[in-house]
């Protein structure tokens, strides 16, 4: 008996979908970043000797050593929702697979997760394809444009000043408290998007910040803001000029000299 | 805990007429294995909630994060490096030791024709013996004292319990605030290639690299029993300067050491050894990470010492002559094929090369013998959990310290393959299953009379057993 064309594709689909959805790989995925093409299945190996152990098996942020992350930090991400703190996308949207390159290879200070800067670029890129296959976010939608970051004005006493005004008129103060210690009178209070409880940033402990280092970095925090956590997106809230004067005035709460 | 067997080692730096010792080292070899630690620290996993994985291909064998987590000096520059950030409770503690079944092989070993009768004529005979036993232990503790300052303290013990100290050394992390300048103080691992502590044997014949360790065979035992250079495996005492890139693809190290091959006490002379080894990593699109690199170690040893009472006091050797080995090595990934790959090359003084003191005549036609080596190691990581291992390993003389010696004397010819397996894989403690078999020939390095033609030394060994670390 011969099979007609459809009957044919339809029988083909039905075997694919059999054997790649039980791998863990529902559908072929790969991440570009630059040059980099990265695979799952590759991805998939190095996650399962890098990641497996916080992010769990279901990238649900279950894993064995989950209940044991030291509790000052956030528990580790649950990729099947896919919501992301470091994005250049704004908020609500996927991020790009640069973003998440760029997050792997940084590692989100000051949490659990180290850098795997170690990795080589195409291993890191592997694993954001792999990443990405947790959720189906990433076949659904598309990321938005990258939010747009201007020049950077000098630092001068006006733009700090500025910025010290616009801690207290966006009530940053109420998470971060007034030095910036992450002591607010809200800290207590605040959880993240799976009910766990969160800190906000302490600014008198480094000069690292979850999403970078420098000041671009800061600015991008303001305007994407850090999805998954009470830190909303000020991006149609504060001037790009503005944003600028609160990064130079936060830089002023943090250690001097310090790496 | 790499099982060496001291037989082995002894048999490369005798010499023909020491029939007897080298027998004796056959034997001992076959019955005898002692420890050689091997580093796999399961606090540190504790400590970062990582699986073993993220830093091990397979423990106790380095990937390039565990590399650069070694180079940052057991931080990973997460603000929770210092102890000060750890719960009070936290010990950075481990415990390593392998319960095991192994069976050694002597091909030709010489055994007395009547038993119990020493003058009875030596016949040639198989020797195997084989039976359950245990590993050395490892007590390891290792981390940081303060952010920027790392330690680590091993004391080891062979199978029967006696310990000693295999490392003990303080480090000064990114002085000045780079990465490029790291000291360490103390008895250390040199840089070495590839590590013979981190790899993956643990036979008496394949637990070590003949490389490493080979001297080639005297003429005569020096009569003021001055130490020398026992090989770049050892751990040394001294100071190593270190520095490498942030991903560690660019590395040097720089180490200046007693002269006594790493033990404790007054060195037997009063010179200084140097060791350099400096590589460089780069990525191969779809391959992995490669990694190319030179090194040299050189210095000199004793070949006297000055007595009292005609016994030799410890502390005195003189008559220094110098050596040195130097090579270049290449590790290369191929997807999940690794292929670490040695060349070595290597020349003792004279005098050293004829167990000559140096204030006696030199044997006719004496020479400082030279030799090659190299080995190719491959491995096949399956998964995290399930790794393949081969070795072949050679070295081959090239000059004879005596004319009258056989061409060929010493050459060795190594041999390892097994596999490890690990039945689960996470931050809180190491268990493997291994197996793995290895065997060694030495060219003429068995005579079985004075007047017996000079025969190869084949010795081999098997070994299965459940390693385990916490």
């Amino acid at each position: 008996m011969r099979l007609p064309r459809s009957g044919t594709r339809i029988l083909l689909g039905g075997i694919a979908a059999l054997v790649l959805l039980p791998s863990g790989i529902g559908w072929a995925q790969v991440s570009h970043i630059g040059n980099l093409t990265g695979d799952a299945k590759r991805g998939k190996e190095l996650y399962r000797r890098y990641c497996i152990g916080c992010h769990g098996p279901r990238g649900d942020g279950e894993g064995e050593n989950s209940p044991w992350v030291n509790p000052e930090f956030p528990k580790p991400r649950d990729f099947t929702t896919g919501v992301f703190k470091c994005r250049s996308t704004a908020t609500g949207q996927i991020p790009l697979d640069s973003d998440l390159y760029e997050a792997i290879g940084r590692g989100l200070h000051p949490t659990a997760m180290p850098s795997w800067f170690a990795l080589t670029r195409q291993q890191r890129a592997d694993l954001v394809a792999y990443v990405k296959t947790f959720s189906p976010r990433f076949q659904k939608q598309k990321p938005q444009p990258v939010v747009p970051i201007p020049p950077e004005p000098p630092v001068a006493p006006d733009s700090v000043n500025r910025g010290r005004e616009l801690f207290q008129k966006m009530e940053c103060w109420k998470c971060h408290g007034q030095e910036g210690r992450g002591n607010g009178p809200a800290a207590s209070t605040l959880t993240d998007s799976k009910d766990n409880p969160i800190r906000p940033y302490d600014f008198t402990t480094g000069t690292r910040f979850k999403c970078g280092e420098s000041n671009s970095d800061l600015f991008r925090i303001f305007m994407t803001g850090l999805d998954g956590t009470p830190m909303p997106a000020f991006a149609d809230v504060l001037k790009p000029e503005e944003a600028w004067d609160l990064v130079h005035y936060l830089r002023t709460l943090q250690p001097k000299g310090h790496k | 805990m790499n099982f060496l067997t001291l037989g082995k080692r002894t048999i490369t730096v005798l010499g023909i007429g020491s029939v007897a010792a080298v027998l004796g080292s056959l034997v001992f070899g076959a019955l005898v294995t002692s420890s050689q630690p091997a580093y796999a620290i399961p606090a540190f996993a504790r400590k970062y909630g990582l699986p073993c994985s993220a830093c091990h291909e397979a423990w106790p064998k380095l990937n390039n994060f565990g590399q650069v987590f070694r180079d940052n000096g057991y931080q990973l520059g997460n603000e929770r490096d210092a102890p000060i950030t750890q719960q009070p409770t936290y010990w950075p503690m481990t415990v390593r030791i392998t319960p095991l079944w192994h069976r050694e092989h002597n091909k030709r070993v010489a055994v007395d024709s009547v038993p119990g009768d020493a003058t009875s004529p030596l016949i040639e005979r198989h020797v195997s013996t084989s039976g359950f036993d245990l590993s050395g232990l490892d007590l390891w503790t290792a981390g940081t004292l303060a952010k920027n300052i790392s330690f680590q303290v091993l004391p080891s013990s062979d199978a029967t319990g006696a310990f000693h100290f295999e490392s003990a050394w303080i480090r000064f992390d990114n002085l000045l605030g780079t990465p490029w300048l790291n000291l360490k103080f103390g008895k250390h691992e040199l840089d070495t290639p590839v590590s013979e502590k981190r790899f993956l044997a643990l036979t008496a014949n394949g637990g070590f690299f003949q490389l490493y360790h080979f001297i080639p065979n005297r003429s005569g035992a020096n009569p003021f029993n001055v130490s020398s250079f026992l090989g770049i495996g050892n751990n040394q005492l001294g100071i190593e300067l270190m520095g490498h890139s942030r991903n560690s693809y660019t590395r040097y190290a720089f180490s200046v050491l007693s002269s006594n091959s790493g033990q404790v006490g007054l060195p037997s002379n009063r010179t200084y050894d140097f060791y350099l080894n400096v590589n460089q990593a780069f990525e191969l699109p779809r391959l992995g990470l490669q990694r190319v690199g030179g090194y040299v170690y050189f210095g000199r040893s004793p070949t006297y010492a000055l007595t009292s009472g005609g016994v030799p006091i410890p502390g005195t050797g003189i008559g220094n002559r110098s050596f040195y080995r130097v090579g270049a090595y290449g590790i290369w990934y191929v997807g999940k094929f690794d292929f670490s790959t040695l060349y070595l090359h290597g020349l003792d003084n004279v005098f050293l090369g004829t167990g000559t003191p140096s204030i006696q005549p030199l044997p006719a036609e004496a020479r400082g013998p030279t030799w090659n080596g190299g080995f190719i190691e491959t491995h096949y990581t399956v998964s995290p959990q399930l790794i393949l291992l081969h070795r072949y390993e050679l070295i081959r003389v090239s000059r004879q310290a005596l004319t009258t010696t056989p061409s060929d004397l010493g050459n060795i010819d190594a041999w390892t393959i097994g596999y490890r397996w690990y039945p689960f894989m996470h931050s809180r403690a190491g268990l493997a299953w291994h197996q793995e078999y290895s065997r060694v020939r030495s060219r003429k390095t068995f005579q079985l009379t004075p007047d017996s033609p000079l025969r190869d030394s084949i010795g081999s060994s098997l070994l299965m057993g459940f390693d385990f670390d916490f």
